[in-house]
């Protein structure tokens, strides 16, 4: 049986685990940490995924994309209003945004499959197999175009995506399976970049969500946002400097912004710094918990219609929920706290870590679908009503928001003109009357038989699986023909551009592995440059000058290759090191001070 | 199941029987209700099957919502396409179109209107009329409501004061249409409750006598416009509180 994991791919970080036994774990990386900032740095080393790449943010802003969950499915329009706080620069092709880097675009799914493959390498590592299925979580309110986008995304990394399973209900499987809770839940998951509501019933291990709702475009982001307003604000009145033309200074200050946000969860105030342009000095400035509060509480209220929304959905009362879980890192602020438990009137609970319970219910559900577990059932809905445009532009609709998956509705179609060969099908997503105040999904042509007007009967089947993706089938009743219907997705990649994507992927791939071995030579570098500047340290009394001076080369040697690109450069200057060194390292083994060795032995282990 | 009202229906019985008898995989005889018993392959549900059959509950519109929602999640159980991940692409069709149908008997019996308006749809063709003017008895409100309406859009820029005693009387005119709909949906559950009777009481009386047939029909009838009244009065509700929302 081929293992299938459970992927989290946040706006902010991502996460993969796996199914241990009975137990879901989060599979953490050599630095020990389960969360990779979904970050990826395209520098001229080539490609640089997580942590690392979270450095290039101020020293390669222009180069390093971070919060692409936020393009994913979405056309410029769409993001229009958020441009001007990206510092890479953005274009739109055939309804896809694509993200210019030096003469190269990428669009949205080629870069969240680069976090993808990272973390697929992470568990090949880790478990010792290949890994080519997954679970991959996706915000609820996510439409059709933004699971689509989910899907593409691990094609290009690599990945058979099994399931496409949504973040709230992942969250509820890995709760459910831990404190075996039978009744009424409400899932609250304000993550990065998206806030989502889910109302559950549980029963005898059935999952089985009443409502959900949300917003694919509110998080803490929009929260750090706040705060850089202000800060920029305040910079320019203090020290005459508009910060907006210098984007390495824009993301430090984006970066010092959520780590003020994040300290204000547990302290009173804090203390913002931050190094201006030359000539400019320094700012300072202190913020309270109030003051965060008093910018991000309109941001918060936005999370409480939803939520009303989805009770309502659900036919329930506040009151009636017996139970709340609250997820993702922004459930974290004691703001959001005080309002959840203010609407439904009770103690949020927060057991599990809430950046990892999503990833942990994946995994829950990846062993679903293995075969593993079978005593659980989550029975999920489609957030959005899903209808076609008819005559004057109206949505009829086919498939209501709530609607429990696998859903179908089928619908006839025949022809208003005599000898009509085809019928042209728009279909939509949303809530609203009119056509145009929805969002396209998908147009397509119907093939008909030349007939006299109202004579051919076309039968269409629309069908949402599983996943929450829609298929269409259609079917000429009066020959039983059944006919394959092209959909051209109005905010998606083609098939072909997929399939491209697949193969541009092996070179980055290729790129990724040289970048990683740079990075790795370069912290192996450092570990021993210390190591050996210590030793020499406590035990250069004890070797002659002529020794010194060779130690002294070397390390020099190695400084030089360190700052180059050559990761095997770099191993041979290490290795000469290392030979220079070890007179060194015996004399101090022989002392009392073989102390300092260990240390250097220890931070020579991988 | 037992309670089949008219008579037509057994032969659409003998008709479902024929369309699943043959496994789709093995070509034998199907005797198992969701699987074949020779080579044990999920068989698809007939597309002919009513709701009631599919869930297993007799053909009244009072029904026990426990056993509704149990025997959905035993069949949720059966056929949700995560349990047939490792299975042949064939049989993960046969899962999909299952579960979707299941879906839809379920969403449409737990709700009384839609369990009525579906029973309707089998037992007399079609569920209701659609209304393009409002209803003789709901006509006065409607009218009213229509001038209100218009007068509350026209005196939007107005002073606050007009508008906000416009926005008064829309409220009170919502309240009593309200009203209204609660009166029809109180009617509507005596005319479930007839209609189950009358079906219960089958054993004594012969489904196919005139007097069977004659009360048989009236409920229907009287079902049929309620639920046609019921829907234009939703609309306007519906309309209203767009308006003033």
């Amino acid at each position: 049986m081929t293992r299938i994991v459970g992927i989290d791919l946040g706006t902010t970080n991502s996460l993969i685990a796996y199914m241990d036994g009975q137990t879901p774990r989060v599979i953490a990386g050599r630095n020990g940490r389960g969360m990779v900032p979904s970050v990826v740095a395209m520098t001229d080393n080539g490609l640089i995924v997580g942590d690392p790449a979270k450095e290039h943010l101020v020293r390669n802003p222009e180069r390093t994309i971070y919060s692409v969950k936020r393009f994913m499915g979405k056309s410029l329009e769409d993001v229009s209003e958020e441009l001007i706080y990206f510092p890479y620069k953005l274009q739109e092709q055939g309804g896809v945004i694509r993200i210019q880097i030096g003469d190269k675009t990428y669009s949205p799914p080629q870069i969240s499959a680069m976090i993808l493959r990272e973390l697929k390498r992470r568990a090949e590592e880790h478990l010792g197999e290949d890994i080519t299925k997954a679970v991959i979580t996706v915000p609820a309110y996510f439409n059709d175009s933004q699971r689509q986008a989910t899907k593409d995304a691990g094609l290009i990394a690599g990945l058979d995506v099994l399931r496409i399973i949504n973040e709230p209900t992942a969250a509820s499987l890995a709760y459910g399976l831990q404190k075996k809770t039978q009744g009424t839940i409400a899932v609250y998951d304000l993550g990065g970049g998206t806030f989502d509501i889910s109302i559950l019933k549980l029963k005898d291990g059935i999952f089985e969500v009443l409502a959900t709702n949300g917003n694919t475009h509110l998080g803490g982001d929009d929260f750090d946002r706040t705060l850089v307003n202000l800060l920029l604000h305040d910079i320019r009145d203090q020290h005459g400097c508009s910060l907006d033309q210098y984007p390495d200074q824009m993301q430090a200050l984006r970066l010092e912004a959520e780590r003020a946000k994040i300290r204000l969860s547990d302290e009173q105030k804090t203390m913002v710094a931050l190094e201006l342009p030359s000539g400019h000095g320094a700012f300072r400035r202190e913020i309270t918990r109030d003051q965060l509060e008093g910018l991000t509480t309109a941001l918060v209220e936005q999370t409480l219609g939803p939520c009303r929304l989805a009770l309502k959905d659900a036919g329930l009362q506040p009151a009636q929920i017996d139970e709340v879980v609250l997820v993702g890192g922004s459930t974290r602020m004691p703001l959001v706290r005080r309002c959840v438990q203010d609407l439904f009137g009770k103690v949020p609970h927060s057991e599990l870590n809430p950046d990892e319970v999503v990833a942990l219910g994946a995994a829950v559900q990846a062993d679903i679908l293995s075969g593993g577990t079978q005593d659980m059932l989550l029975l999920d809905v489609t957030p959005l009503s899903l209808g076609i445009e008819t005559m004057g532009g109206v949505v009829s609709p086919l498939i209501r928001r709530n609607t429990t998956i696998p859903a179908s509705a089928k619908e006839m179609f025949t022809t208003y003109v005599d000898g009509q060969t085809s019928v042209d099908i728009h279909i939509l997503q949303g809530e609203r009357e009119l056509a145009r105040d929805n969002r396209s999904l998908a147009r397509f042509q119907l093939k008909v038989p030349p007939l006299p007007a109202g004579v051919p009967r076309i039968e269409v089947m629309f069908l949402i699986d599983a996943n929450g993706i829609l298929h269409v089938t259609a079917r000429d009743v009066r020959t039983g023909l059944t006919q394959s219907v092209e959909v051209k997705p109005s905010y998606g990649l083609s098939d072909e551009e997929v399939e491209r994507m697949i193969g541009e992927s092996f070179t980055f791939a290729a790129e990724d592995l040289k970048a990683r071995q740079l990075i790795e030579a370069r912290t192996e570098a450092e570990a021993i440059i210390k190591a050996t500047e210590k030793a020499l340290g406590l035990g250069g009394h004890l070797i002659d000058s002529a020794e010194t001076t060779a130690i002294k080369a070397a390390l020099a040697a190695l400084e030089t290759a360190r700052s180059g690109d050559e990761h095997r450069e770099i191993r041979a200057r290490i290795a000469d090191l290392e030979k220079a060194t070890h007179h060194l390292a015996e004399v101090l083994m022989d002392t009392s001070l073989k102390e300092a060795l260990q240390n250097k032995k220890l931070s020579e282990l991988p | 199941m037992t309670m089949d009202g008219t008579q037509k229906t057994p032969t659409k019985r003998s008709e479902l029987q024929m369309a699943r008898s043959m496994c789709w995989h093995c070509q034998s005889e199907v005797t198992g209700e969701y699987f074949c018993e020779q080579c044990v392959k999920v068989q698809p549900l007939s597309k002919e099957m009513d709701y009631f059959t599919c869930l297993g509950l007799p053909r009244l519109l009072t029904i026990d919502l426990g056993a509704l929602e149990a025997k959905f999640y035993e069949l949720s159980r059966t056929f949700h396409p995560d349990f047939y991940q490792r299975k042949t692409d064939s049989e993960q069709n046969i899962s999909l179109g299952n579960s979707a149908m299941l879906n839809t008997a379920y969403r449409t019996l737990k709700d009384p209107i839609q369990r009525a308006e579906y029973l309707l749809r089998l037992e007399a063709g079609s569920a209701k009329d659609i209304r393009t003017s409002p209803p003789a008895d709901l006509f006065e409100e409607i009218l009213t409501l229509q001038e209100d309406l218009e007068a509350y859009r026209s005196a939007s820029d107005q002073d606050p004061a007009t508008v906000a005693r416009l926005r008064d009387k829309l409220a009170t005119d919502r309240e009593l249409l309200e009203q209204r709909q609660r009166e029809m949906d109180r009617r509507l559950f005596e005319l479930f409750t007839r209609w189950d009777a009358l079906h219960s009481r089958q054993s004594r009386t012969d489904p196919a006598s005139p007097d069977f047939q004659k009360d048989a029909t009236a409920v229907l009838k009287e079902m049929r416009e309620i639920l046609s009244n019921r829907t234009y009065l939703c609309n306007i509700v519906n309309d209203l509180t767009a308006t003033t929302a």
